[in-house]
């Protein structure tokens, strides 16, 4: 049954982010069960043989994400998916594949942490998926997007980044994103598997060329080095090209709130109410978590009096804004932890309490 | 090639699908044996321009210099797992890991298991040489009861580090494989049989049937702390009544026809 394009339909979030990974050309999808993630696996086992693509349940997170490093190996579009404790997983893998400099798109839909925690959402997985999660000197580029709809755009475009960096690429998502059904709109044109430049360095038959190797092993030091700093490089231009924010409400802000993901929405709902008090505040929403929109931020700190950062963690993203911010402003934090939401009301007590000590 | 000059004709050369590079495994280590059976065999089925390899963590870790296809480097264990990523998007490769035994039996077992038990079409050579020889001779999941090494160094005490695992017998009960044997490579008509069964699993491959693995019992004179005759005479008296040598799994397809 061919999926409706070009008209808003209803989907949820985890739907969406399988039939973004099957419009941008990934063929090969390898998982493990585990909530709150499992429509995602489950859409691929019905309709990744639509597209003549592979879907296998893999025996482990381990095992899913080194079937990703050796379908990436090939040359393929490869994506695997999980939700936190499962990540934590599928660490050693994605370090693998930094280092190879293999691209794939790995989906976290985050759940309440440490251990095996709960299944509700959260964001206290910031640290692991922006500052590199496995062992070494790598990072993975990571998208968070607010809404099916952009976890639908994000997750396209994730490949593409992949492919332009050869590194893996998270997109995180939280349970409250995956489980929730919004309208959504596919557009008409899906990329063709089939049409993808091939590429040189893949392991796919040393047929008309030199044998490739894709390797992370490389005993003499300077040539790690090398390799790292090659990496290194790919990071910076990232940072270049690829920075991604959304503002609401910043032009004449005396408060500038600061959250992605669900956060983001509990957050525009307190901004709207603090507004209707008099409280001049905004809201900056990250979508590109690493590589970070730096200069974005800066530039609002040329103008807000205050910023307030609210997570679904006890304080991560904070750390970062504080280094961003340089002590140019006073940089608060809010969070629940646990898997507890936010209640817009908190986040509005935060803003009342800026506001007032920003005036005194 | 080798020129010949006339009246000469080549018995024996290195194999073309053997990069002409000096292996740094130690003098009477049988894997640079079991390097040219394989290599022999790329050869053999024409497989160079459409074979990868993987290569494992351990001594073998830089198979991918020696073979002159395309190679991966996987994790320490996740061979079967990074084969089933190349083999499932890519069919018409031929896909092998080349593993010792801490890799496949004791971090990788997962992965060699469930590669096993999905009749994953891949072929697995898989070294016992019964210890850890790159991380300076540990015991292993296959060292012997009582066998001597750097973390059983009164000999192996079975009640506090457990047994040997015989990975063939216990593939063997999967309905996966389409053929699983133990070989070694001790003398020529050992080496000979070997080359037999490696044949017969990279067939396996080719036509489709399903999982191959072949167990080569190896040598490590180095951590085992023998000279190479030693270390071969202690092989064949002491490795192979535990590891006995021959084919479990058989698929119907090769019982059949004339394999050499």
């Amino acid at each position: 049954m061919a999926i409706p394009r070009g008209k808003r339909i209803l989907m949820r979030g985890n739907e969406a982010i399988a039939q973004a990974a099957l419009d941008a050309g990934c063929r090969a999808f390898f998982g493990y069960p585990i909530t709150p993630q499992n429509q995602i696996p489950d859409y691929f086992a019905a309709h990744m043989a639509e597209v003549g693509g592979v879907f296998l349940q893999a025996e482990s997170e381990l095992a899913a994400i080194n079937m990703v490093y050796g379908a990436a190996a090939a040359g393929v579009r490869a994506m695997t998916a999980s939700s936190s404790p499962g990540i934590s997983l599928k660490q050693e893998g994605i370090s693998y594949l930094a280092e190879a400099e293999l691209p794939c798109v790995v989906v976290n839909i985050m759940r309440g942490g440490s251990g095996l925690g709960n299944i509700a959402p959260s964001q206290s997985d910031y640290f692991q998926a922006v500052k590199g999660g496995g062992h070494g000197d790598y990072r993975t580029l990571v998208l968070a997007g607010w809404s099916v709809q952009e976890l639908y755009d994000l997750t396209r475009e994730a490949f593409e980044v992949a492919d332009r960096y050869r590194n893996p690429v998270v997109v995180l998502g939280d349970a409250m994103l995956g489980q929730m059904m919004e309208p959504v709109v596919l557009p008409e044109g899906v990329v063709d598997a089939a049409m993808l430049p091939r590429k040189p360095w893949a392991t796919d038959g040393a047929t008309g060329r030199k044998r490739n190797i894709i390797n992370s092993l490389y005993i003499h030091a300077p040539d790690l080095e090398q390799v790292n700093l090659r990496m290194q490089k790919r990071y910076q231009e990232a940072a270049e090209r690829e920075v991604r924010c959304a503002m609401e409400s910043l032009e004449d802000a005396d408060i500038a709130v600061i959250a992605y993901g669900t956060a983001g929405r509990i957050a525009v709902s307190a901004v709207e109410q603090a507004r209707a008090q008099g409280i001049r505040a905004g809201l900056f929403r990250p979508i590109t978590l690493f590589p970070f929109p730096e200069r974005e931020l800066a530039a609002v700190a040329d103008r807000v009096k205050a910023f307030l950062v609210v997570e679904l963690s006890l304080g991560q993203m904070v750390e970062d804004i504080e280094r961003f911010v340089a002590g140019r402003r006073p940089v608060r934090f809010l969070g629940r932890t646990g898997g507890v939401l936010i209640t817009p009301a908190e986040v509005v007590g935060a803003i009342e309490r800026l506001a007032a000590e920003a005036k005194s | 090639m080798t020129d010949v000059s006339a009246g000469q004709r080549v018995v024996f050369e290195r194999p073309q699908a053997l990069e002409p590079v000096r292996m740094h495994y130690c003098p009477g280590c049988t894997h640079g044996l079991t390097h040219r059976i394989v290599a022999q065999m790329l050869d053999e089925f024409d497989l160079v321009e459409k074979a990868v390899g993987l290569a494992p963590v351990g001594c073998a870790v830089f198979a991918y210099d020696y073979f002159a296809c395309d190679m991966v480097e996987a994790a320490h264990g996740r061979a079967p797992a990074v084969a089933t990523g190349i083999k499932r998007v890519r069919p018409d490769l031929f896909v092998f890991t080349y593993q010792g035994d801490g890799d496949l039996a004791s971090i990788g077992m997962s992965e060699t298991i469930h590669a096993a038990a999905r009749g994953e079409n891949i072929t697995v050579i898989f070294i016992n040489n019964a210890v850890y020889g790159m991380t300076g001779g540990q015991m292993a999941p296959t060292t012997l009861p009582g066998q001597r090494t750097s973390t059983t160094p009164f000999g192996r005490d079975t009640k506090l580090a457990g047994n040997p695992i015989r990975v063939s017998e216990l593939l063997s009960s999967l309905d996966g494989p389409a053929y699983i044997a133990r070989v070694t490579v001790t003398n020529p008509r050992r080496i000979r049989e070997a080359t037999r069964a490696i044949r017969k699993a990279f067939r396996a491959q080719i036509e489709g049937l399903g999982f191959s693995l072949v167990e080569v019992l190896s040598t490590c004179p180095t951590r085992w702390g023998m000279s190479p005759g030693k270390a071969i005479t202690w092989l064949e008296e002491t490795m192979i009544p535990y590891y006995p040598l021959k084919e479990f799994v058989v698929a119907e397809a090769l019982r059949e026809s004339h394999d050499g």
